[in-house]
C-alpha cells in the first residue's frame, strides 16, 4: 500500500510513531498531484515549496512535542473560497483571480495549531454556487471515477483531490450540499457540520445563514477527528456557538442498537434514481441488521425548500458579492470612464454566468416592493422547514436519506439548464435551511462504475449520532475502493509564476490555450506562456 | 416536454421579467449584460421566478420569519482597540493605490 | 392675494459616538491618523471577515434614547443597507431598518415663540463611512478607510419643526444631551454631529403635506439656517410656477446658498435591505435597561432646575453655566470645594468666559482643576490677595493649571496687610502729588481715585484697595 493510500489517521499515526517523516508524507502528496491531478484538475493552486518548508517546520514541532494531535504532520487540501495566508484565494473566479489574503481562516489556524501542512487549494464552482464545479473560471474538475463525468460541487475539487489520493483530506464548505454532493459522487465521506460548529471568519461568504466548512476524507473515522480539530467558538464570528461536546472522535462506536432511524418517504418517490434509491436500501438494511431501528416517514415539504433556499441564498449573494467591485482588491477592468462604469466593467468582466445570475435574482428579490413576497416568505418557509425536522427528531436518532438523485452527470449535461441543476441538490439543501449536521458515507457504485452515497441527518449538535451511525455502516461496509485513474495530459503549469492551469479535456499546448478561458490568459499574463505540467501532455508550437 | 420535477419547459411562465427589471436589476447589482445576456437573464430569472411562486401553495401566516436558526443573541466586544496599523496588509491587494489610499476614479457626489 | 405658505421640517441626525474602538472590529477611532493606518479586515471589507457588535455602542444609544424619552426595542436587529459607492467598503452600510433600538421619543425646545416637544420617530446604530479626497493632481479620488466603521447613531425626528429657529433650538437640545450622557462631543464643524434637514412646504391650513427634500452637507447653525430658508424660497417658486417639486437628496452649497441635486441616475435609490446574517439580535434585559438607567448622569434640564433651587445665582447664569458639561462640573466641584456658589459662578461667568472667547476656546477644552479655582476664591475672602491680584492669578490657573497658593508664595502677591508700611507708601504718594491732593481737598472727589491708583501702583498692586482708601482719607482729613 502506498502512503497516499492510506487516511488521514493512518498517516498521522505513522508519522506520531516516526515511521516516516512529515517531508515523506507531504512529498508523497506533491508527487500523487504532479502524476495526477492533471487528469483530475483538482487543484487550483499547488503550493509545493511552501508546503514543504512547513512540513519541516511541523516535523521539528512534533519532535519537539509542541504537536501531539492525531493529525499533525498529516497534508491537507483547502478549498479555495477559505482564506490562507500569504496563500493565492480565488473562490475559482476571476475577480479575485490574484487576491493573496493577510490573515488566514479561524478554521485554517485551527489546523495550523495542530500541525497541519497544507498542500494548496481546491477548485470548486465559482463562489460556490454550483454542483458541478463546472462554473469555475479556471475549468472543470473531473471525477477521478471517470473523467467524462463532474465531481459534483461545490466542493468538487476537494472531494476529487480526496478521491484521485492527491491529499489524504481536505476541507470543503457546504451551503447548500457543497461537501455532501460532491462526496458522494466522489466515493468520499464528507460532512457538515451543524451551522455555528466550525467559524466562518475567512470563508468566503456566499449564503452567511447557510455556510459551514467541513471535512471531506476518506472514511468516517478521519472526519470525525478533522471536526475535532477544527471545530471552535470564535469570537471573532457572530453566529459561531460555544459547543460543549466536541470530541467527536468518541462517537467512533460500532454499536446502532437501539437506534432510531427515518427515511423520510418523501425523498424516495419522483425523481430518485432506482440505483441511489437501492443504496439507500442496502444501507438501512445494514443499519437494521446492526440493530437499529429503520423506518419510513414523511418528513413534508420538502419540495419547497429549493425555492426557499435559491431565495435566501442569491439575496445573501447578492450583498455578500457586492463587496467585489475592483476598488480594494482582485480584478479591476482595464479601460472605464467612471466609477459606476469601472463597477459595472470589473464585475460583470470578473463573475461568471451562474454568479451573474444569482447576484441579479437575489438583487432582485430584495428590491423594492418585492421583499415582502418572495424574501420574508422564502424565511417563513425556512421556519416551516425546520419545524417539521424538529417533529422528525422527535421520532428519530438519525435520518437517512439519498445525497443525491443521480449518480454524476456527465460534464456538460447540468449546465445548460440551471433549474434542473438546483433540484439536484433536493435532498440536501434543507440541512442548510434547518442548520442541521449531516454526513455523506459511499455505499457503492452504480452500473456505470460511479459512486453513490447515502446521507445521514442529525439534529442540531447531534453529530456524534451522525459519526455513530455512519461509523457502525462504514465497519460492515468495509474500505471503499479508490478510483483507477486513466493517464493524465490535461493540465499545465505557468513558466513565469508557476501557476497551475488546469484545462481538462485538452490534449496538447494548444488544446489547453483554447481550454483555459480567455479571460484568465488576458488577466493572467504569465498564463500565455505555459508548459505541460507532466510530460504526457505534448507541447505544441 | 414534462421532466421528472415537474416544470415544463413550454408552460407559459407566469413571471414575465421585461426588459426595465433586468436594466432596473443591472443597475442595482452593478452589472452590464450584453443583449444576449439579458435575454438569457429575462429568461432564467423570470423561470425561476415561477418555481419560487410554489412557496405560495403554502400557508405561512402567523409564522414569524426565521433569520438565524439559533437563538443566539447578545454577542459582543468589549470597547478595547485591538488592531494595530495594518496598512501594509489592507493595501496589499489594493489594484490601484497611491498615498496609502486606494485609487478609484475620479468621484464627486 | 398670495399664498401664505408652512415650511415644515424633519431632522436626521447622526452623531458618532464616543468609543474607543469601531463599531464592528477593534479598531481605533482617533482622528488624525494617516490613511488607513486605523484599518483592519473587517472594515475594509475583506472576504471572509465578519462584524462583532461594540457593546459600548448598545449602551450609548440606550443612554441617548433614555434622554430623549424614547422606548427602547428590547430585541433590536441590525440590517444591511445595499448600496455602492467606494466609501463603503462592503458596498452596503450595517445599519437598522425594521428593528431600530429606541423609538417613539421627544424632547422639549424653547424658542422665543414658547415652549414645544419636537417628537423623535427613531433612533438607529449604524457605521459611519470612509473618507473620499479628491485628488487633483491625477484627477482622481482616494479612499481612506479610517472613519470607515465608526458607531453612529442616528435620531430621526417627526416632522414637528416649522422654522430654522425650532431645528437650531432641537439641535442645541440634543447636542446638550448627548454631550452629558458622554455619548460624543457633538461638534457640527468636525462632524461628529451631521444633520440632514427633511423640507417640504404646503399651503398654510393644509392637512396634507408637500413633497419633501432632504439636503445635505449642513455643518453649521448657519448653514442649517441658511439652507432652510433657500430650500423654503425655492420649492415655494416652484410651487408657483406650478411646477412640481422632486423628491430627491439634494446638497447645499453654502457659498452660492443653493441646493443642488446628489447622485446620478446610476443610483436606483433601493437599498434592499435585509437583516444582516452575520449579526444576531440585541436582546435588552429589564436589568441591563435598568442598570442603563441607574447610571444616566443628571441631564441639563434637571441641572437647570437644581441650579436654581439649590444656588442663590442669577437664571441667566445657571444657564450659561449648564450650556457645557464641563462648565458645570468645575462649578459644581468648585463649589462643593469651597462652598460659595456665588463667588464660583462669577469666576466662570467673568474671567473665564472671557479668555475662552478670547483664545476662541470651547468650555469642554477647560483644563484647569475645579481645587485651583476653590483655593483662588478662598485667597480673595482671606484678603490673602486682593482683586487684581486674583485675575493675574487666574489667567495662571486658566492657562497652566497652576497652584494659586503657591503662585502667590513664589512671586510675593500677598497683600501688604502691615499697616506702618502702608502709612510710609500712603504718605509718601501725598507728599509726591500735592495737585491732587489739593484737588480732592477742594471738593473733587475723582483726586482721591487718583492717589489710590497711585499707592497701589506703588505696592505693585499688593495692597487692599479700601484699606488705602480708607487711609487716604484720613490722613487728607
Amino acid at each position: 500500500m502506498q502512503l497516499t493510500d492510506l487516511t488521514a489517521l493512518e498517516l498521522g499515526r505513522k508519522i506520531k510513531e516516526k515511521e516516516i517523516s512529515v517531508r515523506e508524507a507531504v512529498q508523497a502528496s506533491l508527487d500523487r498531484i504532479a502524476q495526477t491531478d492533471g487528469a483530475v484538475g483538482g487543484f487550483v493552486t499547488v503550493d509545493a515549496e511552501g508546503a514543504l518548508a512547513r512540513a519541516d517546520e511541523v516535523q521539528k514541532g512534533i519532535d519537539a512535542g509542541q504537536y501531539t494531535g492525531l493529525l499533525a504532520g498529516v497534508p491537507v487540501a483547502v478549498k479555495d473560497n477559505i482564506c490562507t495566508e500569504g496563500l493565492k484565494t480565488t473562490c475559482s473566479s476571476k475577480i479575485l483571480y490574484n487576491f493573496v489574503p493577510t490573515y488566514s481562516a479561524e478554521a485554517v489556524l485551527n489546523m495550523n495549531r495542530a500541525g497541519a501542512v497544507i498542500l494548496g487549494k481546491t477548485n470548486m464552482d465559482e463562489f460556490a454556487m454550483g454542483s458541478t464545479t463546472e462554473t469555475s473560471a479556471f475549468g472543470p474538475t473531473r471525477n477521478p471515477w471517470n473523467p467524462d463525468h463532474v465531481p459534483g460541487g461545490s466542493s468538487g475539487g476537494s472531494c476529487a483531490a480526496v478521491a484521485a489520493c492527491e491529499a489524504p483530506y481536505a476541507l470543503g464548505s457546504d451551503t447548500g450540499g457543497s461537501i455532501r454532493q460532491p462526496a458522494s459522487f466522489c466515493g468520499v465521506t464528507g460532512l457538515k457540520p451543524t451551522y455555528g460548529t466550525v467559524s466562518r471568519y475567512g470563508l468566503v461568504a456566499y449564503g452567511s445563514s447557510l455556510d459551514q466548512i467541513g471535512p471531506i476524507a476518506k472514511d468516517v473515522s478521519d472526519c470525525a477527528a478533522i471536526l475535532e480539530m477544527i471545530a471552535s467558538y470564535d469570537r471573532k464570528d457572530s453566529t459561531s456557538i460555544d459547543r460543549r461536546e466536541t470530541d467527536f472522535t468518541s462517537a467512533l462506536v460500532d454499536d446502532v442498537k437501539g437506534l432510531r432511524v427515518g427515511i423520510p418517504s418523501d425523498y424516495l418517490g419522483e425523481g430518485l434514481d432506482n440505483e441511489v434509491r437501492a443504496a439507500v436500501m442496502k444501507a438501512a438494511d445494514v443499519l437494521r441488521e446492526k440493530g437499529a431501528v429503520v423506518e419510513e416517514f414523511d418528513l413534508s415539504l420538502v419540495e419547497y425548500a429549493i425555492p426557499a433556499y435559491y431565495v435566501i441564498a442569491s439575496a445573501e449573494a447578492s450583498s455578500n458579492l457586492a463587496r467585489f467591485d475592483g476598488v480594494k482588491y482582485g480584478y479591476r477592468a482595464k479601460d472605464y470612464e467612471s466609477l459606476h462604469n469601472m463597477y459595472k466593467k470589473s464585475r460583470s468582466e470578473g463573475f461568471g454566468e451562474e454568479v451573474k445570475r444569482r447576484i441579479m435574482l437575489g438583487s432582485f428579490v430584495l428590491s423594492s416592493g418585492y421583499y415582502d413576497a418572495y424574501y420574508l416568505k422564502a424565511l417563513r418557509t425556512k421556519a416551516l422547514i425546520r419545524q417539521s425536522f424538529d417533529r422528525a427528531f422527535e421520532k428519530y436518532d438519525v435520518i437517512l436519506a439519498p445525497a443525491s438523485p443521480t449518480t454524476a452527470p456527465r460534464l456538460g449535461e447540468s449546465l445548460s439548464d440551471p433549474l434542473k441543476m438546483y433540484l439536484g441538490d433536493i435532498y440536501t439543501i434543507s440541512v442548510n435551511l434547518a442548520g442541521l449536521p449531516g454526513i455523506s458515507v459511499p455505499v457503492c457504485t452504480d452500473s456505470k462504475g460511479l459512486p453513490i452515497g447515502v446521507q445521514l441527518i442529525g439534529d442540531c449538535f447531534k453529530e456524534k449520532n451522525i459519526i455513530r451511525a455512519a461509523y457502525a455502516y462504514e465497519q460492515a461496509r468495509g474500505r471503499f475502493p479508490a478510483p483507477e485513474l486513466k493517464a493524465c495530459g490535461t493540465s499545465a503549469v505557468c513558466r513565469e509564476n508557476g501557476d497551475r492551469v488546469s484545462a481538462c479535456g485538452a490534449g496538447n499546448m494548444q488544446e489547453i490555450h483554447e481550454a483555459v478561458p480567455d479571460s484568465v490568459q488576458k488577466v493572467c499574463k504569465g498564463h500565455s506562456d505555459l508548459r505541460p505540467a507532466c510530460p504526457a501532455a505534448k507541447e505544441v508550437g | 416536454m414534462e421532466s421528472c420535477d415537474g416544470i415544463s419547459e413550454g408552460k407559459v411562465m407566469a413571471n414575465i421579467i421585461s426588459d426595465e427589471t433586468i436594466e432596473y436589476v443591472g443597475i442595482l447589482a452593478k452589472l452590464e449584460l450584453s443583449d444576449e445576456e439579458k435575454e438569457q437573464a429575462k429568461h432564467d430569472i423570470g423561470r425561476m421566478l415561477d418555481y419560487v411562486d410554489k412557496l405560495n401553495e403554502l400557508d405561512t401566516s402567523g409564522v414569524e420569519p426565521l433569520s438565524h436558526v439559533f437563538p443566539v443573541h447578545n454577542v459582543f466586544r468589549e470597547d478595547v482597540v485591538t488592531n494595530g496599523d495594518e496598512r501594509e496588509k489592507i493595501l496589499a491587494n489594493a489594484p490601484e493605490e497611491k498615498d496609502g489610499a486606494f485609487k478609484v476614479p475620479k468621484t464627486v457626489e | 392675494m398670495a399664498k401664505q405658505y408652512e415650511t415644515v421640517i424633519g431632522l436626521e441626525v447622526h452623531v458618532e459616538l464616543a468609543t474607543k474602538t469601531k463599531i464592528f472590529c477593534g479598531c481605533s477611532t482617533a482622528f488624525g491618523g494617516a490613511p488607513n493606518t486605523h484599518t483592519c479586515p473587517v472594515c475594509t471589507g475583506m472576504p471572509g471577515s465578519l462584524p462583532v457588535l461594540n457593546k459600548q455602542v448598545v449602551e450609548y444609544a440606550m443612554a441617548v434614547g433614555l434622554a430623549t424619552n424614547c422606548q427602547i426595542h428590547q430585541y433590536c436587529k441590525f440590517d444591511r443597507k445595499n448600496y455602492f459607492y467606494p466609501d463603503n467598503p462592503q458596498n452596503y452600510q450595517i445599519s437598522q431598518l425594521y428593528l431600530p433600538i429606541c423609538h417613539d421619543g421627544g424632547v422639549e425646545i424653547e424658542t422665543a415663540a414658547g415652549k414645544k416637544v419636537i417628537g423623535i420617530h427613531e433612533i438607529h446604530m449604524e457605521e459611519d463611512a470612509g473618507k473620499l479626497v479628491h485628488d487633483e493632481w491625477e484627477d482622481c479620488s482616494l479612499v481612506d478607510y479610517n472613519r470607515s466603521g465608526v458607531p453612529l447613531i442616528e435620531i430621526v425626528s417627526e416632522p414637528d419643526m416649522r422654522n430654522a429657529d425650532e431645528v437650531i433650538a432641537y439641535l442645541d437640545k440634543l447636542r446638550m444631551i448627548v454631550q452629558y450622557l458622554g455619548a460624543s462631543d457633538c461638534k457640527l464643524q468636525e462632524g461628529s454631529m451631521r444633520a440632514d434637514v427633511n423640507l417640504s412646504v404646503r399651503e398654510v391650513g393644509s392637512e396634507k403635506f408637500g413633497t419633501r427634500t432632504e439636503m445635505k452637507n449642513l455643518n453649521s447653525f448657519k448653514a442649517i439656517a441658511r439652507a432652510i430658508d433657500g430650500e423654503r424660497a425655492r420649492q415655494i417658486e416652484l410651487l408657483e410656477e406650478g411646477k412640481p417639486v422632486i423628491q430627491e437628496t439634494r446638497r447645499w452649497d453654502d457659498n452660492k446658498e443653493y441646493s443642488y441635486p446628489m447622485r446620478s441616475k446610476e443610483d436606483a435609490h433601493d437599498y434592499r435591505y435585509f437583516p444582516d446574517p452575520d449579526l444576531v439580535p440585541v436582546v435588552i434585559s429589564d436589568e441591563w435597561l435598568q442598570a442603563v438607567r441607574d447610571r444616566q448622569p443628571e441631564l441639563r434640564t434637571e441641572k437647570l432646575a437644581r441650579y436654581k433651587r439649590e444656588f442663590d445665582i442669577p437664571d441667566y447664569d445657571a444657564g450659561i453655566l449648564t450650556e457645557s458639561k464641563r462648565m458645570a462640573d468645575i462649578f459644581e466641584e468648585t463649589t462643593a470645594l469651597c462652598g460659595k456658589p456665588k463667588k464660583v459662578s462669577n469666576w466662570l461667568m467673568g474671567e473665564t468666559l472671557r479668555l475662552l472667547k478670547e483664545e476662541n476656546m470651547e468650555p469642554d477644552e477647560l483644563g484647569f482643576s475645579p481645587a485651583h479655582l476653590a483655593k483662588l476664591i478662598e485667597l480673595v475672602e482671606a484678603g490673602t490677595i486682593n482683586q487684581t491680584v486674583a485675575k493675574e492669578v487666574f489667567e495662571r490657573v486658566f492657562y497652566d493649571n497652576a497652584d494659586p497658593e503657591k503662585y502667590v508664595e513664589e512671586h510675593g502677591l500677598k497683600t501688604v496687610n502691615d499697616e506702618g508700611e502702608l502709612k510710609r507708601v500712603v504718605e509718601e504718594v501725598i507728599a509726591a502729588n500735592p495737585q491732587s491732593v489739593a484737588d480732592y481737598k477742594g471738593g473733587k472727589d475723582k483726586a482721591l481715585g487718583f492717589l489710590v491708583g497711585q499707592t497701589m501702583k506703588a505696592m505693585k498692586g499688593k495692597a487692599n484697595p479700601g484699606a488705602v482708601n480708607k487711609l487716604l482719607k484720613e490722613l487728607l482729613g
